[in-house]
């Protein structure tokens, strides 16, 4: 149905050219799905633009030809390809809510594409954009009809998204990491549903992801990009239990899953011995009877009740809930970002909640407790350098000065593995592994006793995922450290933690050691947690 | 909807207190500004004894809070005291001046948008190209040219040299009389009378002015629109438009630029405010009977009763313009007002 042969795109920039996608070749069958695995700056998404003709300002199609259902796309008309895209083939983004006008209601947008594409009149679009909102299975739909996107959950303006995507009957659907930012259990629900929307329609499908798990279950045939060349095309449980060509294995390997460790996320011959952390039988932190309530529009929204948990000296405790499961707001309490409502934080028997957060900055403890934050790039001052965001608490909290600081920065870098040359360079030239070393430095810093991690690999690609979830490992032995590591991906958290809790709109539903929550849980909401989680085939050992 | 009118109506009550703290403000200004009225009213020759008798007779003499309420008083029953140098009710004046100055800034607003939008939206869709440019080079003579002397330049080649522009005298030429008063805006006031040679006549007065105003004006509304819409063209939502296969007319207008519409509003209000400022070189070029060169004559002979009331009437002024803006934002994006 689609033909790509030895696509080349190039992108103009200041810096001169970039050849983004380098000559690839694939084809996609009717009614087949298949995935473009890659991680950023692969050259996935763009190969997709290209095909579409949206490339931004600057990208410029440089060989080959993209042949669909036989019309020759790089040569069509303008005009022709408002026809085709949308119609013939349409596609699904990430980030739904900002993919969708913001001012607009949903309903009118479907609409949009319907009367642009001649398939409904001004007359009946009313009636056809609220049947387009129930074929993506969004109940009362003609209530949804009217809202806007702010007004929607993630995964309700993803199934609007693909409502738009789908509304006039395409013939193939390219998803662009559909299903990124959005919760385990809507990741599933949203997949499901493209899959027999699909099926039923006799589409073809483009999946492209950086997961590897996600593409094994969902598609036909994958194709691995890297650095804009196809480097391994194949059947997924083939290219998981066979992977011929290294980067291929190499990203295998990084996909955490079940069976795995920690180690066996590195390439084999990086890996060492897995160091063994040393859990005391003394409390660090005593949390009793946690409760945080918001002012909210109808009433007071409460988002954490009364929770009570604790972590021991030198254990690693990972708190696992989607959005809204009051995870993030129950570690800021904690880390004393913000405050409780009520309940006690005892630290190393001391109620730390008692100091309000606004005056917790000069408490002795501060430096106890530190954190990693979800994005690296986000959580680094863009005019300052690597060197300063890690000095910034030694000077601040450790009131260290000249060279000793510069010493200890240095030490810093060297312990997280961050080149010193780095160190003078800021956040923008710093890649998404090397801002997150930054974070993890600046944090370890003070030598803190506990360290909470707020979804730290969250925006990394899973080669670096996988590198930096070996570093805090490492740290962890090493500085016989505690973590609070706040995670939604389970797979992740099973690698990295002894005990695990498991919340859902603020209260705890499941908890107990790591293991036998995952393979024994006790709650159906985990189960449900643990089956929406994609199982990537395991691959036969090294 | 519900929802939308009762937070429209929560910011109409929201300005009260403003009027209300811009009253006491203008009362207290006035009361700051050196000179005594009395020693004024009584004039050069009076001595001592009379100067006293005068302030008696004022109520000058009565502890501050007492003259408030007697301020407040004289406001509620719409007294805003008489103008020294015109001897008219201040209010009177107010009234015949304030419709001149908006009559001008409006159309010179209206002008101002209706050249500014489309060339920041142009300059936008075509970065780099000879729109872009031009939209630069406008940009840049605009802001960088004083109202006075672009209005000078103006009566100069219209007038002077090319006779094309009637004399730059008022609002009116001699040969008209003015239309019945219903509004104050002469081209509005004419249009209801069915008199539509004088409104061609107050139209033509008010052409140079409210270009020379336009012109002054059109920076930095390009120069939004023009960010605005790149920023909004650059989105997500956009990409997801242009994949469905909307027109490129669509994705513009009906996505791109409602978007980029916020910014521009609100930049729209601060040249509005800063324009009825600006006007006062304007006014006194074009000789425009405005409220402007009306308070610059009032303050140059310290006659407190108008300054005062130009003071009340601007704070009033403003005070409704960021109501409208607030309320336009409301209308414009739906997000606005339910957070």
């Amino acid at each position: 149905m689609l033909s790509i042969k030895d696509l080349s795109v190039a992108f103009k920039t200041r810096k001169g050219e970039v050849n983004a996608v380098r000559g690839i070749s694939l084809d996609v069958a009717k009614g087949k799905t298949l995935g473009i695995v890659g991680e950023s700056g692969s050259g996935k998404s763009v190969t997709s633009y290209a095909l579409m003709r949206i490339l931004d300002a600057g990208g410029e199609i440089r060989t080959g030809e993209v042949v669909y259902g036989g019309i020759d796309l790089r040569a069509a008309s303008e005009r022709d390809m408002r026809d085709i895209r949308g119609r013939e083939i349409s596609m699904i983004f990430q980030n739904p809510r900002a993919a969708l006008n913001p001012i607009r209601r949903v309903g009118h947008q479907v609409e949009d594409v319907l009367i642009q594409h001649a398939q409904a009149t001004r007359q009946d679009a009313n009636a056809k954009a609220i049947a387009a909102l129930e074929a993506v299975k969004i109940n009362d739909a003609a209530a949804r009809y009217d809202a806007y996107p702010f007004e929607l959950s993630g995964g309700m303006c993803q199934r609007i998204v693909i409502a738009i995507a789908l509304a006039c009957k395409p013939q193939l659907l390219i998803a662009d990491e559909p299903t990124t930012g959005l919760d385990i259990t809507t990741q599933k629900a949203v997949m499901d549903l493209v899959g027999d929307l699909t099926r039923e329609r006799g589409m073809g499908m483009i999946l492209i992801t950086h997961d590897l798990g996600l593409a094994s279950q969902y598609c036909d045939r994958i194709v691995v990009m890297k650095d804009g060349l196809i480097v391994e095309e194949g059947d997924p449980h083939k290219l998981f239990t066979d992977p011929q060509h290294a980067y291929t294995r190499k990203l295998v390997d990084a996909t955490p899953r079940v069976g795995a460790s920690i180690r066996n996320l590195l390439p084999p011959e990086t890996r060492t011995a897995e160091p063994a952390h040393k859990v005391h039988d003394r409390p660090l932190l005593e949390v009793r009877d946690l409760v945080k309530t918001y002012p909210g529009k109808s009433g007071p929204v409460q988002a954490v009740k009364s929770i009570s948990f604790q972590i021991k000296s030198g254990q690693s405790l990972g708190l696992v809930g989607e959005s809204g499961s009051g995870k993030s707001t129950t570690s800021e309490m904690v880390v004393r970002l913000q405050d409780p409502t009520s309940g006690n934080i005892l630290f190393d028997g001391q109620d730390i909640a008692a100091t309000a957060s606004a005056r917790f900055m000069r408490h002795p403890m501060r430096g106890e407790i530190q954190m990693v934050f979800q994005d690296a790039t986000d959580s680094l001052n863009p005019r300052g350098t690597a060197a300063s965001a890690i000095a910034e608490p030694l000077a601040r909290i450790a009131k260290m000065r000249g060279s000793k600081l510069n010493a200890r920065v240095a030490e810093l870098a060297e312990l997280v593995g961050l080149p010193q040359p780095l160190l003078s360079r800021f956040p923008h030239q710093l890649s998404g592994g090397q801002k997150a070393r930054v974070g993890i430095a600046r944090a370890i810093a003070l030598e803190p006793k506990l360290l909470i991690l707020d979804e730290p690999t969250a925006a990394l690609d899973v080669s670096i995922q996988a590198i930096v979830l070996n570093l805090l490992v490492d740290l962890r032995a090493q500085m016989g450290m505690s973590y609070l590591f706040v995670s939604h991906d389970l797979n992740v958290v099973r690698l990295l933690c002894d005990e695990v809790l498991v919340m859902k709109q603020g209260e705890i539903v499941d908890r107990g050691p790591t293991a036998s929550v995952m393979d024994n849980p006790s709650h159906t909401y985990t189960r449900s947690l643990i089956e929406a989680a994609p199982q990537p085939p395991n691959p036969v050992a090294a | 909807m519900a929802a939308r009118s009762k937070m429209i109506l929560g910011r109409v009550a929201q300005a009260i207190p403003v009027v209300m703290g811009v009253v006491v403000i203008s009362f207290l200004l006035t009361r700051a500004l050196p000179g005594d009225p009395a020693a004024y009213f009584a004039g050069p020759a009076a001595d001592e004894a009379s100067i006293a008798e005068i302030r008696e007779t004022l109520g000058l003499d009565e502890p501050l809070f007492q003259q408030f309420f007697y301020y407040v008083g004289d406001l509620i029953r719409g007294d805003l005291g008489t103008s020294l140098t015109t001897g008219q009710a201040v209010l009177t004046d107010l009234g015949a001046r304030l419709p001149a100055s908006l009559e001008l800034t409006l159309v010179a607003l209206l002008l101002s948008c209706a050249i500014a939008i489309p060339l920041g939206v142009l300059a936008a869709t075509r970065p780099g190209t000879w729109v872009d440019h031009l939209c630069r080079v406008l940009v840049t003579a605009g802001v960088s040219m004083p109202t006075f002397f672009t209005g000078i330049l103006l009566i100069y080649i219209f007038y002077y040299l090319a006779g094309l522009a009637p004399s730059p005298l008022g609002r009116l030429d001699f040969i008209y009389l003015s239309p019945p008063h219903v509004t104050g805006f002469y081209l509005i006031d004419a249009a209801l009378a069915g008199d539509w040679e004088t409104w061609l006549g107050a139209l033509k007065q008010l052409i140079l002015p409210a270009t020379t105003l336009a012109l002054f004006t059109l920076a930095p509304i390009a120069r939004m629109t023009r960010a605005a819409m790149l920023s909004a063209l650059s989105s997500d939502f956009i990409r997801t438009a242009r994949a469905a296969g909307l027109s490129d007319r669509k994705v513009l207008f009906g996505y791109a630029f409602r978007n980029a519409l916020l910014p521009v509003v609100t930049t729209l209000g601060m040249v509005f405010s800063f324009t009825l400022g600006a006007n006062v070189l304007v006014e006194k070029v074009f000789a425009w009977p405005g409220i402007g060169s009306y308070a610059v004559e009032a303050l140059v002979v310290s006659d407190y009763a108008a300054v005062q009331g130009f003071v009340l009437a601007m704070a009033l002024l403003f005070v409704a313009l960021n109501l409208v803006i607030d309320i336009a934002y409301a209308l414009i994006d739906p997000r606005i007002g339910l957070n």
